[in-house]
């Protein structure tokens, strides 16, 4: 088989990650590759430069053994790579032939569109791919593996020697994942190179023919899936070395229960989920992306809506349909997203501070005890140690360590017992970031309630007592934190796609 | 490294009730100091105490209007219903002290309530259904004018039997004080509304809900914070300072005027705008507002003054606008 794409010695520095070292790649005509690695692992990255989406710092890419530059999307395409991403790009209100000869539609006189031969070309694309589609339909109507037919459609409308797909069956159903894995054995047949980014290992055991693993932004190996077992991979995709010291859990058994959550539901994203969580405790909650703990955690807060499911506070059932519910019960929740959802960024530091106990500072009329606020938000930038010049700085002028202390001091002055952290350290540097895990100790001490979520298996290894796992929205396992538990013990968990409860002490 | 704060700023009391940030309205202001040269050099009448009265006359009505949509913007929405909204007030004070014969003090009550009632329509259209305050509103705006001739049969009421009710707007306080300056209390009340709406908004705890949900309505809703709550009570707020401008054009009318009403929302914006208030929400203060009301106000006058056309005046206010928004960008860039 003729290699038609060749990666090597990739170098790719973003501020503050070093996404790229030395990553190299290769994929032959014909082929299913499969690139593999935690979250951050430089997949993504690698690609996207593949795609022309970014410039590496240093390294080569030929295609056919000739040095290529791709300096956008548009070059990739021209270069024969086709790049479909997890997120779906349709527009919903046209049509499935408008979507994809959107750009270069062909024209009649005076720049009308013709319509006849763009859906022409569309059916032939259509049976080319053995899809049954009218491209007259509304993209819209149609179900997301349809949608993904269609971008795969537009993506082959190009003509590609390559076709990256990435977590193409997120979305999918079984009978749906079928369909498209004839798809991909059609254009394997075809001589069409095809990359395939997966966190799933028994997808990889039916499509693949070679997978290549990543870590740290390193390439690792690459192997041929049938005679590797999953064991070995996963066993490459981890060990990443632990910078921090390890948490002693400390003994809870005296405890209260902070909070219980029994058989929660929503769909396919949240799957009869349930846990408890003591006083003093820090709880862990790894998974690969899109395994479903935030949905989980919005759930239990109130921000979306739940099918099913009880929550307990303090022993007590409570009923929580909005985040106003639950902050009067005392859980706080810290958002991955700090700037969509946690911070006013346009306002000073000491207004986002007061944002969730403004109530406690406001007199009869409404009137605020500004001096109150200023005390409280100062006294927080103090024992935080939040480095600011003023309690009147923009928000959005300070560091994203900084901001998540904004976050927690908002939190703390509302007296939340019950704290939960998604993706606490996500855009922060080393230095903050061991910061936010004394924080956390320390707030665990003082008798915090504690939910961490984390996508960083050493960071969920170093902070929390005891580790859930969760993998398509169910909860595959609780276990032990500290070092009993190793990063490989975490991704099995994580990958185990059928629901087999393991729980390993506790 | 150790936490420094830097002493508070050291405002007097009056700058900070009005929540001036110098550097950001100094470009307003300047514009209206030049218009005021630029007018005064070219024509010699301009620049008398009646006129320059007759300026503050003018920018009143439009001025508590801009105010009430100045509130609404801040938390990220827009109220077109303000020119209608106020035009029903005046027609609901007119039924309730001309037809119903009711004492003067109930019939400014009936309107400011009306007024609130109908800004917690909009309100609760925009916090609870949803629906975008563009749409909301838009539809509260024709719905208001309808019911103003509906309720009013299309004929203007007057307030002659209602003795003192023309004097709310031009009588004058002030004049009665210190006879040399006879400020109309339409003046006086429209700097009353702005000096208590700055209140509002820099120091109680709607205020700053205002802003952070025109910041970031997501962030606060999770703050645990009822944003529907309080956005309908901004929503109502703005409504009953509605009702203040409909006793204000229909004490200088000494009449309801039901035909009257629709355009006045766009003048109010425009004067939102030209005084630096972000129409994305979260950014404004009041007493850029009251300089974009002025400068509207001043520019029609001087124009009128310079004997320019009526249709003219019009071209010149819709260029201002453009040029104000692009000229704060630049400002904004430039900062950023």
């Amino acid at each position: 088989m003729p290699i038609i794409i060749e990666m090597t010695g990739v170098e790719k520095k973003f501020p503050g990650v070093h996404a790229l070292k030395g990553a190299q790649f290769e994929l032959q005509a014909g082929e299913v590759h499969a690139l593999m690695g935690e979250n951050g692992a430089g997949k993504s990255t690698l690609m996207k430069i593949l795609a022309g989406i970014y410039q590496p710092d240093r390294g080569d890419v030929r295609i056919y053994h000739t040095k290529v530059s791709p300096h956008s999307p548009r070059d990739a395409q021209q270069l024969g790579i086709g790049f479909i991403h997890q997120e779906l790009c349709l527009m919903d209100d046209l049509t499935a032939a408008q979507n994809i000869f959107i750009g270069r539609e062909p024209r009649l006189s005076f720049g009308r569109v013709d319509e006849t031969a763009l859906n022409r070309q569309a059916i032939d694309i259509f049976a080319s791919m053995n899809v049954d589609l009218n491209p007259r339909s509304l993209v819209g109507h149609l179900t997301i593996a349809k949608q993904q037919m269609i971008e795969i459609a537009k993506a082959l409308s190009f003509k590609p020697r390559v076709l990256i797909m990435d977590e193409p069956t997120a979305a999918l159903n079984d009978a749906e994942i079928a369909e498209l894995f004839m798809t991909i054995r059609r254009l394997k047949s075809e001589g069409v190179g095809i990359i395939y980014i997966s966190h799933k290992m028994d997808e990889l055991k039916q499509i693949a023919d070679r997978v290549t693993v990543m870590r740290d932004g390193e390439y690792v190996a690459t192997v041929g899936v049938k005679e590797t077992p999953v064991s070995t991979i996963i066993a490459m995709m981890v060990g990443r070395k632990l910078t921090a010291t390890s948490t002693e859990t400390p003994d809870l058994s005296e405890a209260t229960t902070a909070l219980e959550v029994i058989g929660l539901n929503r769909g396919q994203h949240i799957r009869d989920i349930s846990f408890s969580l003591k006083k003093g405790e820090i709880l862990g909650f790894a998974g690969l992306m899109g395994a479903g703990r935030t949905e989980v955690v919005r759930a239990i807060f109130g921000a979306d809506r739940k099918d099913s499911g009880e929550i307990r506070v303090h022993g007590t059932p409570c009923i929580i349909d909005k985040p106003v519910d639950a902050v009067r019960l005392g859980i706080g929740y810290l958002s991955e997203d700090r700037k969509r959802f946690g911070l006013a960024t346009g306002m000073s530091i000491r207004d986002n501070i007061a944002l969730a106990s403004l109530n406690r500072f406001s007199g009869k009329i409404g009137q605020l005890d500004e001096d109150g606020i200023r005390g409280a938000a100062r006294s927080f930038i103090c024992t935080q140690a939040i480095r600011t010049p003023s309690d009147q700085q923009e928000v959005r002028l300070l560091s994203g360590g900084n901001q998540q202390k904004v976050v927690i001091a908002k939190w703390l002055l509302a007296d939340c017992d019950i704290l939960i952290f998604d993706e606490p350290t996500r855009g922060i540097d080393i230095g903050a970031k061991s910061e936010i895990y004394a924080l956390l100790d320390q707030l665990a001490k003082d008798g915090k309630a504690i939910i961490v979520i984390s996508s960083e298996l050493p960071e969920i290894i170093r902070l929390s007592h005891r580790i859930a796992v969760m993998c398509e929205g169910r909860l595959t396992g609780i276990l032990p934190g500290g070092t009993n538990t190793s990063q490989k013990d975490i991704m099995q968990l994580a990958t185990q796609t059928n629901a087999i409860m393991h729980t390993i002490g506790n | 490294m150790t936490a420094s704060v830097k002493p508070e700023y050291h405002k007097t009391l009056f700058f900070r009730l009005l929540g001036i940030g110098i550097h950001q309205k100094l470009l307003a202001f300047a514009s209206l100091i030049i218009l005021l040269i630029i007018f005064s050099v070219t024509s010699p009448n301009f620049m008398q105490t009646s006129n320059m009265i007759a300026i503050l006359q003018a920018a009143s009505v439009n001025g508590v209007l801009a105010i009430a949509v100045t509130l609404v913007i801040i938390t990220g929405g827009i109220d077109l219903s303000v020119g209608t909204l106020m035009t029903f007030c005046a027609v609901i004070a007119g039924v309730v002290l001309t037809y119903w014969g009711m004492p003067l003090p109930l019939g400014i009550l009936a309107a400011l309530l009306a007024g609130a009632l109908c800004g917690l329509c909009s309100g609760t259209f925009v916090a609870k259904m949803h629906i975008p305050p563009f749409i909301a509103t838009l539809g509260m705006m024709l719905i208001l004018k309808g019911l103003s001739l509906v309720i009013s049969g299309t004929r203007p009421i007057y307030f002659n039997d209602t003795p003192g009710f023309d004097q709310i707007a031009r009588g004058s306080v002030i004049g009665e004080l210190i006879p040399s300056l006879p400020i109309p209390n339409g003046v006086l009340i429209l700097f009353i509304v702005a000096i208590t709406a700055s209140y509002i908004l820099n120091r109680t705890i709607l205020g700053r809900y205002a802003f952070a949900i025109g910041s970031n309505e997501e962030a606060v809703r999770l703050s645990g914070v009822n944003t529907a709550r309080w956005k309908m009570t901004i929503y109502a707020l703005a409504g009953s300072i509605c009702g203040i401008a409909g006793i204000l054009i229909a004490s200088r009318l000494n009449s309801a005027q039901p035909a009257l009403g629709l355009g006045y929302e766009l003048e109010a914006i425009a004067a939102v705008v030209i005084g630096g208030t972000s129409l994305s929400g979260g950014r404004g203060t009041i007493v850029g507002t009251l300089i974009g009301a002025l400068i509207i106000a001043t520019l029609t006058n001087g124009l009128r003054v310079l004997a320019v056309a009526q249709e003219w005046q019009t071209i010149v206010t819709g260029a201002i606008i453009i040029l104000a928004v692009y000229a704060d960008m630049l400002r904004r860039k430039n900062t950023a």
